[in-house]
């Protein structure tokens, strides 16, 4: 950043102040030219290619794509649990290099702790740092409240049902207060049913917080639903296809969202980003692209 | 509800199951059927009816309850002792990769010598009887301990890991909060099969080694439950083979039973709703 045409230091700081949150927020995920590859030589499979984005500080991001783009390996990579082939992955412009509390991932199946309760499950970041006094067990308190789970602390999470997992592991992790909540594919197994009910939840606990998320699923309505912005995907090796910023008034409540017509444009034109992206990996063999090709051309057929 | 009127409730509940009486009538009719065949002389096996007269007069023998006693010592101690050692042995080989390194290759080379083959060796190699008997049921037990430990802290869910590292877990408290109740169930099936095979084999080191050296306890004589049968044997008592094979029938089922209990006490988590 050049300051030569600013006149005083105080004025200039200020300026670099303003000038770098227009660019890039002080908690902003930058994912740079990462490129992933697993194996050797001739063996070698590369999963990620020279991908960048951004996820912007107190923003929801949904990543979407294709099934077996790369998305998982994406989150292991911003989790710190394994390192980018080439590129780089900084948060607050600090390196990632490893796990950190900083970010915390919720995956797909539940990863309570089985042998805990969900009091205990809750508990286990503030105890794994020895937080001591009544400070963690109050946070603790109102976190159960939170999520609803009050009258299940002392369950065990085989005790509790799907929706009730996922909430009592939101609540681990947001105990912990992460700058950045990973989420991948929280809600896929759960029932119809319930995942309407904790996709409302979710984008209620957001719209609360504001806490930056990296949101990555399948569902197309779920990440109209929820995003702020959305990266569609490219099939492997994945890339950011486009990045489509999502402006639908919050708070968001999923009949509205299905009524309005920007919505809808939306979800035409992501639709069909991945529909060109699925019939790219079709045409490799794959047997998963072919049956989204299916579901969703039926859709596009009965919705225009 | 107070514990006995649960209990009470439970026994009820029994009573009135099918599965109860299933067992319970084919029990019978498994002990009718092998009463008929040797009372018509088409096995050379005592009869029930004698072998519960036999019964009847070794319970007033101190010299069989010392044999009982002696036989549940070998064991636990055996057992015991097997756990103390499998236990962190197997926790050390699943964590580190070197320790797993160089000692497996040892471990796996030993395990397949069956426990009885030690028997002429622990002779030798142990100062007394007693502790080349309990060396014995070590080793029965101790394999399939450190087996069933290797394996179920391999097994731990990788994303467990992750999330504790995650939430800023590491080293100690990984240990403490994560492998070792993750380990848990194994070391509880490990336990259970460890010490019905401890039985097995105490069984046969007795016989093979005459009965120990554990000498007599009140005047009482007796060298385990396997000596007793042996015993038995050679002076031509049938229906007191009979029963030492049921007494051992008996304590394995109890040894074992209350090992799966104290085990569901330790996994609570696995119990059903």
């Amino acid at each position: 950043m050049t300051t030569a045409s600013i006149p005083s230091a105080p004025v200039s700081a200020a300026a670099a102040a303003i000038s770098r949150r227009a660019t890039s927020g002080a908690a902003d995920i930058e994912v740079r030219g990462v490129s992933k590859s697993y194996g050797n030589g001739r063996f070698a499979k590369t999963v990620i290619r020279d991908c960048s984005f951004v996820i912007s500080e107190g923003k929801l991001t949904v990543m979407i794509g294709p099934s077996g783009c790369g998305k998982s390996t994406l989150i292991r990579l911003l989790a710190g649990f394994e390192r980018p082939t080439s590129g780089t992955i900084s948060i607050a412009g600090k390196l990632v290099t490893e796990p950190g509390r900083d970010r915390l991932v919720l995956f797909q199946e539940s990863a309570l702790f089985p042998w805990m309760t969900t009091y205990d499950n809750i508990m286990f970041g503030p105890r794994a740092r020895a937080e001591s006094g009544s400070e963690p067990r109050r946070r603790a308190e109102f976190l159960l409240d939170k999520v609803g789970l009050g009258a299940f602390r002392h369950k065990y999470p085989t005790q509790l049902s799907g929706g009730m997992q996922r909430r009592a592991e939101l609540a681990r992790a947001m105990i912990n207060e992460p700058k950045v909540m990973i989420l991948d594919e929280p809600f896929r197994g759960l029932d119809a049913m319930t995942k309407k009910l904790m996709q409302e939840y979710y984008a209620n606990l957001y719209e609360e917080t504001r806490r930056t998320t990296f949101f990555v699923t399948t569902d197309i309505d779920e990440a109209i639903f929820l995003a702020d912005r959305i990266l569609v995907m490219t099939n492997v090796p994945a890339r950011v296809r486009a990045a489509i910023d999502v402006n639908l008034p919050r708070p968001r409540r999923l009949e509205d969202v299905i009524e309005n017509d920007d919505a809808n444009a939306l979800k035409m034109n992501v639709l069909s980003l991945l529909h060109e992206e699925a019939m790219k990996s079709f045409a490799r063999g794959s047997k998963a692209a072919g049956d989204f090709i299916d579901a969703y051309a039926k859709r596009v057929r009965t919705s225009s | 509800m107070t514990g006995t009127a649960a209990l009470a409730e439970r026994t009820y509940q029994l009573l009135l199951s099918v599965r109860f009486w299933r067992g319970a009538v084919a029990t019978i009719v498994f002990i009718v059927l092998w009463e008929i065949a040797a009372r018509a002389g088409i096995s050379r096996v005592p009869a029930p009816s004698a072998v519960v007269v036999t019964f009847n007069d070794l319970m007033r023998d101190p010299s069989y309850w010392f044999s009982w006693y002696l036989s549940t010592r070998r064991v636990f101690a055996g057992f015991l002792i097997a756990m103390l050692v499998g236990i962190p042995l197997g926790l050390a080989m699943a964590v580190s990769r070197a320790f797993y390194g160089v000692v497996f290759p040892v471990f796996e080379v030993l395990r397949p010598i069956p426990p009885l083959a030690w028997v002429p060796a622990a002779i030798i190699f142990w100062p007394t009887q007693e502790l080349s008997i309990m060396f014995v049921t070590f080793l029965g037990a101790f394999y399939t301990i450190v087996i069933n430990v290797i394996g179920g802290a391999q097994t731990i869910d990788l994303r467990y890991y992750q999330a504790a590292r995650s939430m800023g877990s590491s080293g100690w408290d990984v240990f403490r909060r994560i492998i070792l109740p993750g380990t848990v169930p194994s070391i509880v099936v490990g336990a259970t099969v460890g010490i019905g095979i401890a039985w097995a084999v105490v069984v046969a080191a007795e016989m093979i080694s005459g009965g120990g050296s554990a000498g007599s306890m009140g005047g009482a004589k007796g060298g385990g439950l396997g000596f007793f049968i042996w015993n038995s044997y050679v002076g031509g008592s049938y229906t007191q083979i009979v029963v030492g094979m049921i007494s051992i029938g008996v304590a394995g089922y109890i040894s074992s039973a209350a090992l799966r209990k104290l085990g569901e006490m330790v996994t609570p988590w696995l119990r059903e709703q």
